[in-house]
């Protein structure tokens, strides 16, 4: 027994703040959430219990509720295939013997680090404004465009557009991926004539596919929970005709504005199954997608 | 067909790729400066209006003021209630202490993970990982409650605590992955000349992990000081505000009509950010390429 404790005791010292982090921070909370999810709480009065009440009133007759998941959903399958594109696009044309290399990586990364600050979503306002810059350049090549925030119809694509702007961080990780595609086998194909697309085909993406799932799950995980750009430019409400209101200021709205702490929390456990079973399917999946090099002997 | 014939193919065949090699760097070159005129053309617009009279600042491309607003930077410093020093003040506090809350709690837990063998190990570790997925949103609440009950509301303790107790999981993960590749030799040397694993951590473990320390400081300083949605819930009174809640104040001011001043603290704002990113590209570059963070 002492010498039990004597070989696990530093193992657990470094470990305390993590743990007690872990269940006061982490699990706590979370079983809290859970069981807040099945009361009506106001922070008022004590939590009351509800059973499914709140789950019920959620997808039975809550249509904002729906109305944030179908935002947030075309969101995510606007703005994560964009971004990804754009990414492994400049990834690849980087890729390949430029000298200058590291200016243009710079360059196309700082958006990204500077891109969650309360400064830029301010910015975006402008530039999407009516009279902003991006409907001037519009106008220069002749095209009247669209009053993007005002109107319900378009107000997402300025966020797809900030989205896409930030695709410094998935770029850098498949530049790391395409550096650790062997070159003779580029070198091969060219000798035997393949072209240019069918190389990108057959050699680049498979041996990629990997990459390109990671970033996927992870880019997508942060597409469902974009909030602070969202809400600077809908002025925290999810404006105009709800149609910024993505699933994470409707949260917000629901629990600091309305109070409703237990409606909240259930909405809030909507999300956590909906990235579980995104990410759980991703995984799942991804062994009939994605070849990792090392497993195929 | 001789040999002098196939070298002379050859050749042509080789110059041929070597032009084609030019010309499409070339046209590379071109098409990357176009991207990154796209990409920084925002970034230089703010710039521009932070510096423009009012007038100027819709309805006109042209990047350069005709005069330049200093006064924008200077009035908009005391546009608020409070001066943005207060602002300044608040989010330096906030930042210095949970970058070194992140630095030590997060460094103590990737060592045990990554060098200590204890009963549990893998259990604890897999919980990590999977606390790494869970959105903030889900705890966010229960959270409140309870630092509301605590009376933490309104003070740096909700923001600043939570990092001494490694929340910011992603940290540890990062550590973890680097503190891995230093060689077990090292440990057992120690080991056997009695160190014990608190002077294995300190004087072995840290002094050779100063790049992914750097990494983990440079991206929580960032993430802190960038923060919007903790500050955003925690923090009601003005004098105890951080930047970006500061900022959102301009947009709140109805019927104002200053723009130059929210866009010219808008700069400032970024300035610290930018500085980090000047300094210590390469090794925010490589913490992202070998741990995949947002």
């Amino acid at each position: 027994m002492k010498r039990f404790i004597a070989r696990n005791a530093p193992g657990y010292i470094f470990l305390l703040p993590w743990l007690v982090g872990f269940f006061l921070l982490a699990l706590g909370p979370i079983l809290a959430s859970l069981y807040l999810s099945f009361t009506r709480y106001d922070m008022v009065s004590a939590p009351r219990w509800i059973g499914f009440g709140n789950y019920e009133y959620m997808f039975t007759r809550d249509r904002r509720f729906w109305k944030a998941l179908e935002v947030t959903f075309h969101y995510v399958v606007l703005a994560v295939p964009a971004r990804l594109a754009m990414a492994l696009a400049v990834a690849m044309l980087l890729d390949k013997g430029l000298r200058s290399i590291g200016l243009y990586r710079a360059i196309f990364y700082l958006p990204s680090l500077l891109g969650a600050s309360i400064a830029i979503a301010i910015l975006w306002r402008q530039l999407f404004d009516a009279h902003g810059v991006v409907n001037q350049a519009l106008a220069y090549i002749g095209i009247r465009g669209p009053e993007w925030l005002t109107n319900p119809e378009t107000s997402i694509y300025a966020l797809v557009a900030l989205a896409m702007w930030q695709f410094g961080s998935p770029m850098l990780i498949f530049l790391a991926g395409l550096r650790g595609i062997p070159r003779d086998l580029y070198e091969a194909a060219e000798i035997d004539g393949t072209p240019r697309w069918r190389q990108f085909t057959r050699i680049t993406l498979p041996l990629l596919a990997p990459v390109i799932f990671f970033n996927l799950v992870l880019q997508t995980i942060e597409a469902f929970k974009t909030f602070s750009s969202a809400f600077i430019i809908s002025n925290g409400t999810g404006a105009p005709a709800d149609s910024m209101l993505f699933y994470t200021v409707y949260l917000f709205n629901e629990a600091f504005k309305f109070f409703r702490m237990g409606y909240a929390s259930a909405l809030a456990w909507v999300l956590l199954i909906i990235i579980a079973i995104f990410t759980a399917t991703a995984f799942l999946t991804s062994k009939y997608w994605v070849h990792y090099e090392n497993e195929r002997d | 067909m001789g040999l002098d014939e196939a070298t002379r193919i050859a050749h042509e065949f080789k110059l041929r790729r070597l032009k084609r090699e030019r010309n499409g760097r070339l046209l590379k070159h071109a098409f990357l400066i176009g991207v990154s005129f796209i990409m920084l053309y925002p970034l230089f617009w703010l710039l521009s209006a932070s510096l423009k009279p009012e007038n100027e600042i819709f309805g006109n491309v042209d990047l350069w003021p005709s005069v330049f607003m200093v006064e924008n930077y200077t009035k908009g410093w005391h546009a608020l209630p409070e001066s943005f020093t207060v602002f300044y003040v608040n989010s330096a506090i906030v930042t210095v202490l949970s970058v070194i809350g992140n630095l030590l709690s997060c460094s103590f837990a990737a060592y045990a993970f990554a060098r200590l063998r204890f009963t549990g190990r893998n259990f604890f570790f897999a919980l990590m990982m999977m606390t790494l997925m869970i959105p903030y949103h889900v705890v966010l609440i229960p959270q409140y409650v309870q630092f509301l009950q605590l009376g933490w509301v309104d003070t740096y303790l909700p923001l600043v605590v939570p990092r001494f107790l490694a929340s910011d999981t992603f940290f540890i993960f990062l550590m973890v992955q680097f503190f891995r590749q230093l060689p077990r030799e090292l440990d057992e040397a120690a080991m056997i000349d009695g160190c014990s694993p608190f002077k294995i951590y300190w004087a072995i473990v840290l002094p050779l992990s100063l790049p992914a320390m750097g990494t983990a400081a440079i991206f929580s300083f960032i993430w802190v000081w960038e923060d919007f949605l903790a500050p955003l819930i925690y923090l009601n009174d003005i004098k105890s505000y951080t930047v970006p809640l500061a900022l959102r104040l301009f947009l709140d001011q109805d019927g104002q009509s200053a723009y130059g001043q929210m866009f010219a603290m808008s700069v400032l704002s970024l300035v610290p950010v930018v500085i980090f990113f000047v300094l210590f590209q390469k090794l925010i570059v490589r913490g992202i390429a070998t741990s995949g963070m947002k």
